[in-house]
């Protein structure tokens, strides 16, 4: 998708003037989206809808009492568990799955079998397996995230050239040394995509775990904000800050795309595999 | 059909490097048995450059393949050295076409890829030599997506030449390049084959390439491919292309492959 937003061959002078502005859409894009949710409160009025002053004043009390910062670094903390335990299991048993094809095709029933399963269904079973507490909320994100990834590494290993693998077997490459010095250089672009993904499931994840399973969070608080009084400034609140930090993660993650050592694997080097 | 009686022509002693004994390969694809190399028998000596010339899909790559190791015949057998190949081999490198060269890795990180082995020292050297050799210097840091195809093809060679292999498998490696940097390619080809002396088999569907580059040109038929013919190339570097000589040897493999050299 990216390609085309590129690939389109815009003249040169032309493109400078538009530059700027181009940058200013999604500036744009945020003020309508205030406008319009100003105008929706105004017509609905406070009680159906708080508009975006109200919603202010909450994120402005909630830093006040300190809730803010510890409500995000626990659903953080949670989120980097799980999130972790899956990268540190889904990618090696991907990269392993991926070049073996008998493993491979055991396992993948059961792989599709667990794909559609929503998450959340796993509440439940967490919860009689790890009590309700942040192991629970882990598992689910572990759950979310690792399995995705696996298919998504799999897929990538599965796409590397086989003049790679040949050349690396030429220059005396044990499979070993090959999964590392070939296989995993040449999947690592499609992998931070999937790392991405994950990473967006996983905190999609957290807020819903936290809603059952535990007592602090922005997933909690939303619900907890809810039942102890109707203060749907405050559960707006929580989604606003669950939408930015969101945002932040996934712009780290863009990051790491534009690493030298990853280029060749976005854009530019597209027509070299 | 006296392919076994010419099948070990060519003039000049020297020692054998590399023998092919009845190497046939049958694959077996989605509609049947695909009968794609009858019983091949070949002689190459050390520091010969021999090209096998054919029509695309006569299987070319498959015999590559197999001398390389990379696939096992359905019968007969490679020896290199006296030594049955059983496998891929860090002594003799395949070169393919440029898709080869990982892209993960700068020019520099290519050309070292094969070196893990050396002392940091002796790497340096090494990989500065062969920068030197392919006349990429300047770009040792920079990825190959940024390179144009000539310059991939020619870090191909590097990092198959860095690794000092006695025997260069080269599969149409100019086969993607257009025909003016194809043909400075091929004199490179020539000053490194001059210079460092490897045994070197070449595999193209291109006449003028083959008596252009090789001391003998195997020619082979449609799949299945068999030898048809052996031809020793005996003018001597640089060759000039308007010679009677060649001329005469080229439009041999014309008549002898059957397409008329007439447009
Ligand atoms: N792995 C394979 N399975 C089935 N058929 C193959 C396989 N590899 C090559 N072939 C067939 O062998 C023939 C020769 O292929 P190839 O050696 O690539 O030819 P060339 O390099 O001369 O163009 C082709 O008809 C091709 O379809
Ligand atoms: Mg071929």
């Amino acid at each position: 998708m990216k390609a085309f937003r590129r690939g389109g061959v815009t003249e040169s002078p032309r493109r400078s003037v538009i530059a700027p502005l181009r940058r200013m859409l999604p500036l744009t894009g945020v003020s309508a989206l205030l406008l319009g949710w100003s105008l929706a409160a105004h017509l609905a009025g406070a009680h159906t809808l708080p508009g975006p002053g109200k919603v202010a004043r909450a994120i402005v009390e909630l830093t006040e009492r300190g809730l803010l910062l510890r409500f995000a670094v626990a659903s953080l903390f949670r989120v980097t568990w799980g999130y972790l335990l899956a990268v540190a299991v889904a990618v090696p048993l991907g990269l392993c799955l991926g070049l073996l094809q008998r493993a491979e095709r055991t396992l993948n029933p059961l792989l599709q079998i667990l794909r559609p399963i929503s998450p959340l269904a796993w509440i439940p079973l967490a919860i009689l397996w790890f009590g309700v507490g942040d192991l629970s909320a882990i598992f689910i994100i572990f759950i979310a995230s690792a399995l995705p990834l696996t298919v998504t590494t799999i897929n990538a290993v599965h796409l590397v050239p086989r003049v790679h693998l040949d050349a690396g077997r030429n220059f005396g490459l044990g499979p070993l040394a090959l999964v590392r010095r070939v296989v995993y250089p040449a999947v690592l672009p499609q992998l931070i995509g999937g790392l991405r993904l994950a990473l967006g499931i996983a905190w999609l994840v957290v807020v819903a775990a936290e809603m059952i399973a535990v007592n602090s969070g922005l997933g909690f608080l939303i619900i907890d904000a809810r039942n102890a009084g109707d203060r749907y400034d405050l559960v707006v609140a929580g989604m606003v800050l669950i939408g930015l930090i969101g945002l932040v993660l996934d712009a780290g993650m863009r990051r790491l795309e534009r690493l030298p050592s990853l280029r060749w694997g976005f854009g530019a080097a597209r027509a070299a595999r | 059909m006296n392919r076994t009686a010419r099948g070990d022509g060519g003039g000049g002693g020297g020692e054998v490097k590399l023998a092919l004994r009845g190497v046939s390969m049958v694959f077996q694809g989605d509609a049947g048995r695909v009968p794609t190399l009858d019983a091949i028998d070949l002689e190459v000596r050390r520091g010969e450059l021999v090209c096998i010339l054919g029509p695309s899909g006569c299987g070319k790559s498959t015999l590559l393949n197999i001398v390389a190791g990379f696939i096992a015949p359905t019968s007969g057998e490679v020896r290199i050295d006296g030594e049955p190949v059983r496998g891929p081999d860090p002594r003799r490198i395949f070169v393919f076409q440029e898709r080869g060269v990982f892209p993960w890795l700068t020019v520099e990180g290519n050309i070292g890829f094969g070196l893990g082995g050396l002392p940091g020292a002796e790497r340096r050297a090494r990989i500065d030599r062969y920068v030197e050799l392919v006349g990429l210097r300047d770009f040792e840091h920079t990825y190959p997506h940024e390179l144009s195809g000539g310059m991939k093809q020619r870090l191909e060679v590097a990092r198959a030449l860095a690794v000092e292999p006695d025997v260069l498998y080269l599969d149409e490696p100019f086969g993607a390049l257009d025909s003016i940097t194809r043909l400075t390619m091929r004199v490179e080809l020539l000053r490194i084959w001059e210079a460092e002396r490897k045994t070197i088999l070449f595999v193209t569907h291109d006449i003028e390439e083959s008596v252009q580059l090789a001391d003998r040109v195997v020619v082979l038929s449609a799949r299945p491919a068999r030898i048809t013919r052996i031809v020793e190339i005996d003018i001597p570097h640089p060759r000039d292309l308007s010679s009677p000589r060649y001329l005469e040897l080229r439009d041999g493999i014309f008549e002898e492959i059957g397409v008329a050299h007439r447009i």
